[in-house]
């Protein structure tokens, strides 16, 4: 695997992060350097293991299906400044 | 003067509590002109407080294992109308309009919340330096050029500073919470991963974050995490198993049996972190506590690398949700979704924060899932069976805290990240297999503080405290 520019460009993209010249410089050797320390746990013999998603067993719950009083429409738009007529204003979709 | 002591002096009316309140209020103003501790010192939701107490002492209703008891919050967790920004420049600005459970309980039972404690943006760090853009970084108490240790360094630097009756919600995802107490020479206990309830915490790693309890001394600590412990509807990872009475263990005799972790005493470690240790695990041999050497080569090895790997796959997705819409930074809305959505994360996340999405962002990218974060998930539990067959045979295990003691500033530039990551050689292993831990001081009072760090079996946190009680004795 080829850790380059166009790969810090690429992920960071995804995640919708526009970074700089100078953070594309100062991350690749870190990348390169974090990744291959990473890459150290191939070594363990993981054949016939079962991942474990929490540390302790999560046991699936439902809660009562009983109503509750929801945040009301001031309190959800309390911490925006983005707002009209009662909703989220937001950029342009398309 | 202990925090039960204090309680029956509030409840009596001998402390005033709106006038030591104020006290309080100014001290923590003082304190962190020079040293950073908090973010937000919510003096006014304090005073409201004290009063309300100061009502119900009138009316003779003071109930509550916390009455008039000062407690900081780490700023991650969310506190009601409290400028709430997990040490993050994107969160600007955001007061929550709830209170996360912790705190709900803690209020119930009489606490005062004094303000939001400095953190790594989002608890990205060992050394409470990866601040967020606009947030000074807080100072180590014994010496203003060293780090407090991270991410959870306002804690443990108010924890240490302030003279006053005072508890600290803190919180650990890898070791937040025991790497700052140890540097910070105070005592911070990080329960079972499920023990306390995360709801109103805002995420680091959601396999990994628990919140726990930093304090002067042991009984402080398990009267917080008494308030604070136990299942809640709101949080489907909460365990629901009962919570003992854990003030009832500080001064409980028990034969405890204490495997002595050999890795975390070979090279790397500085002599004067491994002699206090060393000390302090004899001391307890020669008080009759069984002792002996095991070992955790697994992890040891790969610890570090495997919780990294999950905390950062993690991590880069909980963070997808800050975007500057509904709360939080905002800019004038100009562009399409994504190019808005860029602008404010670029703007607002500190670096450490950009270079941990980006790297989860990878790990758990097609192509690269199964190398990384798949394997990482299966090479924890091989670590959680690691630990457990120790469990059979010792109560807890002993190791340092941190291997060594706070370090300065300009030590900290010096290294890399992946240097950087391998200081959290010790905490790595509990945080990412949930098991409790505790670090409380042990070496001489005269030189920088040293941690030793006992872990215990899920939901055994009261072995932690009735070690931390007997250690506190032999002092």
């Amino acid at each position: 695997m080829k850790i380059d520019e166009d790969l810090i460009k690429h992920v960071a993209e995804t995640a919708r992060l526009n970074l700089t010249q100078q953070e594309i410089k100062e991350f690749l050797p870190q990348l390169k350097e974090i990744l291959g320390g990473f890459s150290e746990i191939s070594k363990v013999n993981t054949n016939h293991v079962k991942p474990s998603f929490h540390a302790v067993e999560i046991k699936d719950v439902l809660r009562h299906d009983i109503p509750k009083k929801p945040l009301t429409q001031e309190e959800a738009l309390k911490n925006t400044k983005h707002k009209k007529d009662g909703y989220f204003l937001g950029p342009s979709a398309v | 003067m202990d925090i039960s002591e204090y309680i029956n002096k509030v409840k009596s009316n001998e402390i005033d509590i709106i006038e030591h309140t104020k006290k309080v209020i100014q001290e923590c103003r003082k304190i962190n002109k020079e040293y950073n501790y908090f973010n937000v010192i919510s003096e006014e939701l304090a005073l409201e407080q004290a009063k309300e107490l100061k009502k119900r002492i009138k009316k003779k209703d003071t109930k509550g294992n916390l009455f008039g008891v000062h407690v900081s919050v780490k700023d991650c967790v969310c506190v009601k109308d409290v400028e709430s920004r997990a040490g993050s420049k994107i969160l600007f600005g955001y007061r929550p309009v709830f209170d996360a459970t912790v705190i709900q309980k803690a209020k119930e039972q009489g606490a005062i919340i004094i303000g939001k404690t400095s953190q790594d943006a989002f608890g990205y760090g060992s050394f409470n330096v990866n601040v967020g853009l606009d947030f000074k970084i807080p100072k180590n108490p014994f010496d203003k050029e060293r780090a407090t240790g991270g991410s959870s360094g306002g804690a443990a630097g108010i924890t240490q500073k302030l003279d006053l009756p005072h508890i600290a919600i803190s919180e650990s995802t890898g070791g937040s919470i025991a790497a700052p107490a140890s540097y910070c020479g105070v005592i911070g206990l990080c329960p079972t991963y499920g023990r306390v309830s995360r709801y109103g915490l805002m995420d680091y790693a959601n396999s990994l974050d628990k919140i726990g309890v930093m304090s002067k001394n042991i009984e402080d600590c398990a009267v917080l995490l008494h308030v604070i412990a136990g299942h809640d509807n709101k949080d489907s990872t909460s365990l629901e198993e009962p919570v003992e009475n854990y003030p009832e263990f500080v001064n409980k005799k028990s034969r405890l049996k204490i495997g002595i972790i050999k890795e975390s005493l070979a090279k790397g470690i500085d002599p004067e972190v491994k002699d206090s240790v060393l000390n302090t695990i004899k001391k307890l041999h020669d008080n009759g506590i069984k002792t002996q050497e095991v070992s955790l080569p697994l992890v040891f090895k790969y610890g570090v690398q495997t919780y990294y790997l999950i905390s950062l796959t993690e991590t880069s997705t909980n963070l997808a949700k800050f975007c500057g819409m509904r709360y939080g930074y905002e800019e004038k809305l100009e562009g399409n979704f994504n190019e808005y959505f860029s602008k404010i994360r670029s703007n607002a996340f500190n670096r450490e924060a950009k270079r941990r999405i980006i790297l989860g962002t990878f790990a758990r990218m097609a192509g690269f899932r199964d190398a990384y974060y798949s394997k990482a998930m299966k090479v924890r539990t091989l670590m959680i069976q690691e630990y457990k067959k120790l469990f059979k045979k010792f109560d807890l295990l002993v190791c340092p805290t941190m291997p060594n003691v706070a370090p300065k500033f300009y030590e900290i530039d010096k290294l890399t990240p992946m240097q950087n990551f391998m200081m959290d050689i010790m905490t790595a292993g509990p945080n990412l297999a949930g098991f409790p831990h505790l670090s409380m001081p042990c070496g001489p009072e005269d030189n920088l503080p040293v941690g030793i760090m006992f872990t215990a079996d899920h939901l055994e946190e009261k072995k932690l405290i009735q070690i931390a009680g007997i250690i506190e004795k032999l002092k």
